[in-house]
């Protein structure tokens, strides 16, 4: 189990949250007509080995989207913010 | 020397002394035609075939480990030919053909064991897919049965039957010819048979850098020296990305996740076929050793460490319980995690890629060991004539952005992260 | 009987009873059944995995490889316990494994004659003819020979709960380490927890004697913590695994059944201080009942009262060891010391006080005794003799338990004074300190205890030191013999020094590769007495270190741990929640046939409309279609999207327009994926200006809120909008069919339902008896249809009154029905949305012809989205009165050939009453544009063949006269 800090709600084991993935692909704006832009935001991933920033939502607390950056070795978690307030 | 009964029985009266090396341990030349880099089961495959199909013989497998130390060894060994789209069908049934002949190819015995593979039921409309996958698989010349309720439950009796059970089974589907293999003896027979034929394989050998000239390979950097190479395969599942970030690539669609494998303590058979949980995410057989191998899901958020979290221990426990309760009072001897390559749509990766003479064959998800064989013949075609194998055809890169998706669970994109 | 009258910290003022393979014996509470064992003078345990010889005892602790025996209890059979770690109880059963027919006379020890052909890895050279499937009859005998205790396929299983617990140090291990470390942290008022596998905290104290300083110390340490609030000590607990986030999964043995419970300790710090193992010497003959580890003889002494041999012989390169031999003999054993070291002078003197003969410079190179030791052959410089004994106690030194220090990856390093592994750098959160860390004396295990707890960052004042006697600690590097006869490294798996020999030839040489060959180290010990033997036998042989050779990674469970309690209470109907409608009380008490669907359990069909669900749904059918039926759609994900950007909201999530949805009506909408895939369908009504009431189907409400509570905190963080999953407020129900009208219009007198007053897809709110209710004019059926949607408190009464108040033309029908109605209708369920399918597969791309930018909009229109032969929508008119089609039956269009994946296939069955013959929706190449033709539709497995037409999935009523009333 990971520990997450949730602003809202504390420190809270992994399981009460939907993991939401990769956090650095800007979503393209809703009337971009490019595949490309689409095809790069649904399917291209870095798969960085090390400092990860992803999306995990607290399904089973306050069901806030947090931004969380965590290491894909270590599962060591650093900074967590949420989603909303979450500067790219 | 021969693996054979007679030289068992000639070495044992006479000490054991004369069997020789498995493979040679070599050190690297500065040049090759052709060099995989990854020793697992899909590298070595792939050796093999281009020495012995496309008469190749200047090729060198780099591992920067040990033989077969990746998933080749971490897996729960299972082999089926079970798939519903094409061209999986026709894939993965060119790979269990492979699969009964491949102890008397490679003269060293995998010990496939095809004591069938149920998946249990537990719905109609379940029930009405795995009839359609039946007959997908009848109408493609591959075996396949479907069991009702009573039926299964003759086969497998210690299955939970009573109304405890919170998903009541109403059936299965059985592939008899599926089964398991022993998963090391796969790494060590492909590399055994690929050295006899003039192979180099060199482990403890870490690739740190791939050499490009005008958007060609020209060779790769090792912890052992560089070394030249026209064409270069990459078969490092788990950790395909970072490969290809060295050669520029960095939006690869490929995800790595941990997926956790298990054992118990070795018990007298008990468990005789491959069995898996239709209602979750649950599989089991028994090893000829005793131990009862099982998995379940992924541990759900990228990963590149080969150990699992508890939650998910506590998971498969639970869900192993729920089919068998049985197994409640046996013991977990250890776990372990492997890291895959999940794509998008759950289906591999064999492609030529942006740079020229570099090639690709990841993107396994969870299911690779039973493709050793047939995704060795197709990507050592790729790497020998330059054209996919049309068996592959349908795995390249582009399916991607052309929508020619793969999807048998119809999951959609990187789906395990909901 | 080898029970000393006295001595040991036994309960002797009670007898416990218990069996061993059908014989009574005896022992007391206290007893583990291997003391218990030895105290009836059974030396003979088991049998080995491979060869099938003859095992005793070697431990006194759970890294015992041989004394595994199976318990049973009733139905419940155990396998592969050690008895080692098995605490005596009243009546317990034990039996012996893997022999047969007893185990004194055990067939399959033929095994050992053929062992020069079954060498490490010897199947895989062999067992490959006469033909390819020949291997199937070779694993048959393989598997049954293999294994070691018998399972049962009874399920007998007593659950256990699963606990978190939280603390600020958990200490691993109660030794000296262990305790002055809960002192120190414990006094600075931490909350510590110490984890102790023994069923009696003391760990290596336990082994002196109860007058003696450090037991004293133990008494006084234990008592100090027992009056600390903040500190607990978890006896019969094994720390099995560290896992990420500072997790220890601790398995808690009751000390009455036996059965482990589960613990997720959430630890803020760790401290490893679970000791080290003792290892056995490898010589020829050293796996014989009798052979013991030295520590462990004297651990049976000590804690038992139990003298395990009266003529003892002690082989040792540590002066540990020696300890044991002094004890021993003022026990009353006759005792011989063979060290493999020049003399220990200090040592020779107090052996020689105590009448010990010595042997310095000595090796074992063989040993006699079928099923126990009887003698062993020492060489020294002063030349070769036969030894007899009925002890032989061994000790190669120490392993350090370091396996939970390397779950997460710290990789152990070597320790060259120690010749063994020890942790590596520990993360900041993370230390070590006694035995685990090379330690091996009671005083620097305490010293370094303390040490340790100060640098985890606790302010702990180091314990007072107690005088402690002057412990002799010196070790050399154990040397292996070979000889006549098999010396075992991994004596579990029966592998000997010639096994590490072959595979060493054969070119198996780094670790993984040497265990995974040779099977070392994969028994349910893990190795514990075999790794650094089996490391230091290859090592030797390819003239390198041991510490170049390197150590394989430990791996999660440290010791085994039972399934079920990993899952806890999980079990039966707790395997999953279970979910409930407001209604469930009411179909349960009314006949209805339940089914699971998802996590939910709804009506299947009533038993008053048919005996079974083929019946029954037909008879509901009608009644729908004739009169007038009630479903309990509780299920339906609900979901209220309140705020000014709402309308906007929908008019991007959904693939259909809602920007202009008038206040009080609904609209059925699609949801696509990313990837341009249909995800889901439902409705949505607009309640107010900035309010709306979103419905999804049963299987994906989760998802769907997730997925706009996504979009709405990431990329449209601009849209004033707030979603909330409203589920389980509302009960909802569904009545439709010709007399639906008339039959809700005198339930609910009070509310204008007319044509005009709620037109198709209107939107009436009202009050019922309190409760707020919304009344949807939806048909999936195809008849004059509402949705009701009442407060969750008053489903139930609102549910009764429309029966009460429509009987009897008014009656409930079940899930069956429900999906045979809306095939009649050619509305689109989970087996065509499956995950594969667009909008225009699905026969709705019209619905989007003109729009762009919702989500999905743009990956849809990729080329193998918009290709023409995309299975596609159709429906199925069965040709042959006499068969019926089948959900997975393939289609072939005409001249095709049977074979392959066929056109497409049959998706959705059902017999139509108001048609009078099966008719099915599929998916069929082209779709549409084949309209008229007939084809085949194959079921392979059935070798059923029946002909069919396409035909518009619109079955009945396809221009919709029937839902205006």
């Amino acid at each position: 189990m990971l520990r997450i800090p949730c602003p809202c709600c504390g420190p809270r084991d992994h399981d009460e949250f939907r993991y939401g993935g990769d956090a650095s692909v800007p979503r393209p704006a809703p009337d971009d007509p490019d595949p490309e832009a689409w095809h790069a935001y649904v399917y291209r991933r870095q798969n960085p080995k090390g400092a990860h920033r992803e999306y995990w939502q607290h399904v089973l607390g306050c069901r806030q989207w947090l931004v969380v950056e965590r290491d894909t070795v270590s599962h060591r978690i650093g900074s967590v913010v949420m989603a909303r307030e979450w500067q790219a | 020397m021969r693996n054979s009964a007679f030289n068992i029985l000639r070495q044992g009266l006479t000490g054991n002394r004369g069997w020789p090396r498995t493979w040679r341990d070599r050190t690297p030349n500065r040049r090759y035609d052709v060099v995989i880099v990854g020793g697992g089961g899909h590298g070595l495959a792939t050796a093999y075939y281009l020495a012995r199909r496309h008469g190749l013989r200047n090729i060198a497998v780099l591992e920067k480990g040990h033989i077969g130390g990746g998933n080749v060894g971490r897996n729960t060994t299972v082999i089926r030919s079970n798939y519903l789209l094409p061209p999986n069908t026709q894939f993965y049934e060119h790979s269990m053909q492979l699969w009964e002949g491949l102890s008397q190819e490679l003269n060293y015995n995998v010990m496939f064991s095809q004591r069938g593979q149920i998946v249990t039921a537990h719905s109609e409309d379940q029930l009405d897919s795995f009839a359609h996958r039946a007959n997908v698989m009848r109408a493609n010349g591959i075996e396949a049965e479907i069991l009702d309720r009573a039926q299964l439950r003759r086969v497998l009796p210690y299955l939970d039957w009573s109304d405890r059970q919170r998903f009541p089974i109403w059936g299965a589907i059985l592939q008899r010819r599926a089964g398991t293999a022993r998963h090391d003896a796969v790494a060590w027979g492909y590399a055994r048979a690929a050295d006899r034929l003039g192979v180099d394989i060199i482990e403890n050998c870490e690739v740190t850098g791939i050499r490009l000239e005008a958007g060609r390979v020209t060779g790769l950097d090792t912890t052992r020296g560089e070394i030249a190479a026209d064409r270069v395969g990459l078969t490092v599942a788990g950790h395909t990305t970072q490969l290809c970030h060295m050669a520029g690539i960095t939006d690869l669609p490929i995800e790595s996740h941990v997926l956790q494998a298990f054992v118990t303590e070795p018990v007298k058979p008990l468990v005789h076929h491959v069995v898996a949980y239709g209602a979750d995410h649950f599989y089991i057989s028994q090893s000829d050793k005793g131990g009862l191998v099982f998995g379940g899901s992924l541990d759900g958020y990228n990963s590149f460490a080969s150990r699992g979290n508890l939650g998910i221990v506590r998971e498969v426990a639970e869900a192993a319980i729920a089919l068998m309760p049985c197994i409640a009072p046996l013991r977990l001897l250890r776990h372990w995690g492997g890291i895959m390559d999940m794509t998008p749509d759950a289906s591999p990766i064999i492609s030529r890629t942006p740079v020229e003479g570099l090639y690709l064959n990841g993107g396994w998800c969870y299911g690779g060991f039973k493709a050793t064989p047939a995704s060795g013949v197709c990507f050592a075609h790729l790497l020998a004539t330059g054209e996919d194998h049309p068996l592959a055809a349908g795995y390249r890169l582009d399916r991607f952005r052309t929508g020619h998706l793969i999807d048998e669970a119809g999951a959609g994109p990187f789906a395990w992260l909901q | 009987m080898t029970r000393l009258s006295q001595g040991g910290r036994i309960d002797r003022s009670r007898m416990l009873r218990f069996t061993f393979d059908g014989r009574t014996l005896t022992g007391h509470p206290g007893d583990t059944v291997a003391s218990a064992l030895l105290a009836n003078g059974i030396r003979l345990v088991g049998r080995s995995f491979k060869y099938h010889r003859p095992r005793g005892i070697l431990s006194a602790g759970a890294e015992e490889p041989s004394a595994l025996v199976t318990r049973i209890t009733g139905d419940l059979r155990e396998p592969n316990l050690p008895a080692t770690m098995l605490d005596l109880a009243e009546g317990i059963v034990i039996e012996s494994q893997n022999r047969w027919p007893s185990l004194s006379f055990d067939l399959q020890a033929v095994n050992g004659l053929l062992a020069p052909f079954l060498g490490a890895g010897f199947y895989y050279k062999t067992f490959m003819g006469p033909t390819r499937g020949a291997w199937k009859v070779y694993e048959h005998f393989i598997r049954k020979a293999a294994g070691l205790g018998r399972a049962s396929e009874a399920a007998a299983w007593e659950a256990a709960p699963v606990r978190s617990d939280f603390a600020d140090l958990a200490v691993i291990g109660s030794g000296p380490a262990g305790l002055a470390a809960a002192l120190a942290a414990g006094a600075a008022g931490a909350r510590v927890m110490v984890i102790e596998q023994d069923a009696v905290p003391g760990g290596r104290l336990l082994d002196c004697p109860e007058a003696s300083v450090e037991a004293a110390w133990r008494r006084a340490a234990l008592d100090r913590l027992a009056g600390m609030p903040s500190v607990r000590v978890m006896t019969r607990t094994t720390a099995f695994g560290l896992y990420d986030g500072n997790f220890l999964g601790l398995a808690v043995r009751d000390d009455a059944s036996g059965i482990g419970a589960l613990v997720q300790l959430h630890a803020q710090r760790i401290l490893h201080a679970g000791g080290a193992l003792e290892q056995p010497l490898v010589f020829p003959g050293n796996d014989r009942p009798g052979v013991m580890l030295a520590g462990a003889a004297r651990r049976y002494l000590t804690q038992f009262g139990v003298l395990a041999g009266r003529r003892v012989l002690v082989h040792s390169c540590t002066d540990h060891a020696w300890q044991t031999a002094f004890d021993l003999a003022d026990a009353g054993a006759a005792v011989v010391i063979a060290d493999q070291r020049p003399m220990p002078a200090a040592l020779a003197i107090a052996a020689g006080s105590r009448g010990i003969r010595v042997i310095d410079q000595a090796r074992i190179t063989a040993t006699r005794g079928r099923s126990a030791i009887r003698a062993a052959r020492v060489e020294s410089p002063t030349g070769t003799e036969w030894i007899a004994c009925d002890l032989l106690c061994t000790s190669a030194g120490w392993s350090p338990a370091l396996h939970l220090t390397s779950h997460l990856g710290t990789r152990p390093i070597w320790l060259p004074e120690l010749n063994a592994f020890v942790p590596g750098p520990l993360p900041p959160d993370q230390a070590a300190a006694g035995a685990v860390t090379g330690a091996l004396t009671t005083g620097a295990a305490i010293a370094q205890a303390a040490e340790a707890v100060r640098a985890l960052g606790f302010a702990a004042e180091a314990p007072a030191l107690p005088d402690l006697p002057e412990e002799p600690h010196a070790l050399t590097a154990p040397v292996q013999t070979t000889g006549r006869g098999k010396a075992f490294v991994d004596l579990q798996m029966d592998v000997a020094l010639s096994d590490i020999a072959l595979a060493r030839r054969e070119g198996f040489e780094a670790v993984e590769l040497l265990k995974r060959y040779t099977t070392t180290g994969m028994g349910t010990d893990q190795g514990k007495t075999s790794n650094l033997a089996a490391l230091r036998a290859m090592a030797d042989r390819r003239g390198i270190a041991p510490a170049e050779a390197g150590t394989t990674v430990f791996r999660p469970p440290f010791t085994p741990v039972n399934i079920g309690t990993l899952a806890g209470r999980a079990l039966g109907q707790h395997y999953k929640p279970i979910r409930h409608s407001p209604m469930h009380d009411w179909h349960l008490a009314n006949g209805a046939e339940m089914i699971e669907v998802g996590l939910w359990i709804r009506p299947w069909f009533y038993r008053a409309a048919g005996p079974d669900a083929g019946a029954a749904y037909i008879a509901e059918m009608k009644t729908v279609r004739q009169a007038a039926g009630l479903m309990d759609i509780s299920t339906l994900g609900k979901i209220e999207i309140t705020g000014p950007d709402g309308a906007t909201l929908l008019d991007r999530v959904y693939a259909n327009g809602f920007a202009k949805l008038p206040v009080g009506r609904a609209r059925y909408g699609v949801m696509l994926r990313d990837d341009g895939i249909v995800m889901d369908d439902g409705t949505t009504s607009r309640l107010t200006d900035e309010r709306w009431f979103m419905t999804t189907s049963t299987a994906r409400a989760a998802e769907v809120l997730s997925r706009l509570e996504f979009l709405l905190d990431t990329a449209w963080r601009d849209l004033r909008v707030a979603v909330t999953s409203v589920t389980d407020e509302w009960a909802a129900m569904s009545i439709a069919g010709p007399q639906a009208q008339a039959i809700l219009t005198r339930a609910l007198p009070d509310l204008d339902l007319s044509e005009a007053a709620l037109p198709q897809m209107g939107v009436l709110q009202a009050t019922w008896r309190g409760s707020p209710l919304r009344i949807l004019r939806i048909s999936y059926s195809g008849e004059w249809a509402c949705e009701l949607h009442v407060g969750a408190r008053a489903g139930e009464a609102l549910w009764r009154h429309l029966l009460e108040t429509g009987a009897p033309l008014l009656r409930p029908y079940g899930v069956e029905a429900l999906g045979a109605l809306r095939v009649e209708k050619g509305h689109v369920a989970g087996p065509e949305i499956d995950g594969r399918t667009t909008l225009a597969d699905l026969g709705m791309g019209r619905m989007v012809a003109k729009r762009n930018a919702y989500a999905g909009h743009v990956l849809s229109r990729r080329p193998a989205l918009t290709a023409p032969d995309r299975l596609q929508l159709v429906g199925l008119d069965c040709l042959e009165p006499d068969k019926r089609l089948r959900g997975g039956a393939l289609i072939y269009g005409p001249g095709q050939p049977e074979s392959g994946h066929g056109q497409g296939r049959v998706t959705s069955v059902t017999f139509s009453p108001e048609l009078g013959r099966y008719i099915a929706l599929a998916l069929f190449a082209g779709g549409m544009a084949a309209e008229g033709q007939e084809v085949a539709t194959v079921h392979h497995i059935r070798g059923e063949r029946v002909r069919a037409r396409i035909v518009s999935p619109h079955f009945l009523d396809p221009e919709g006269e029937r839902m205006k009333g």
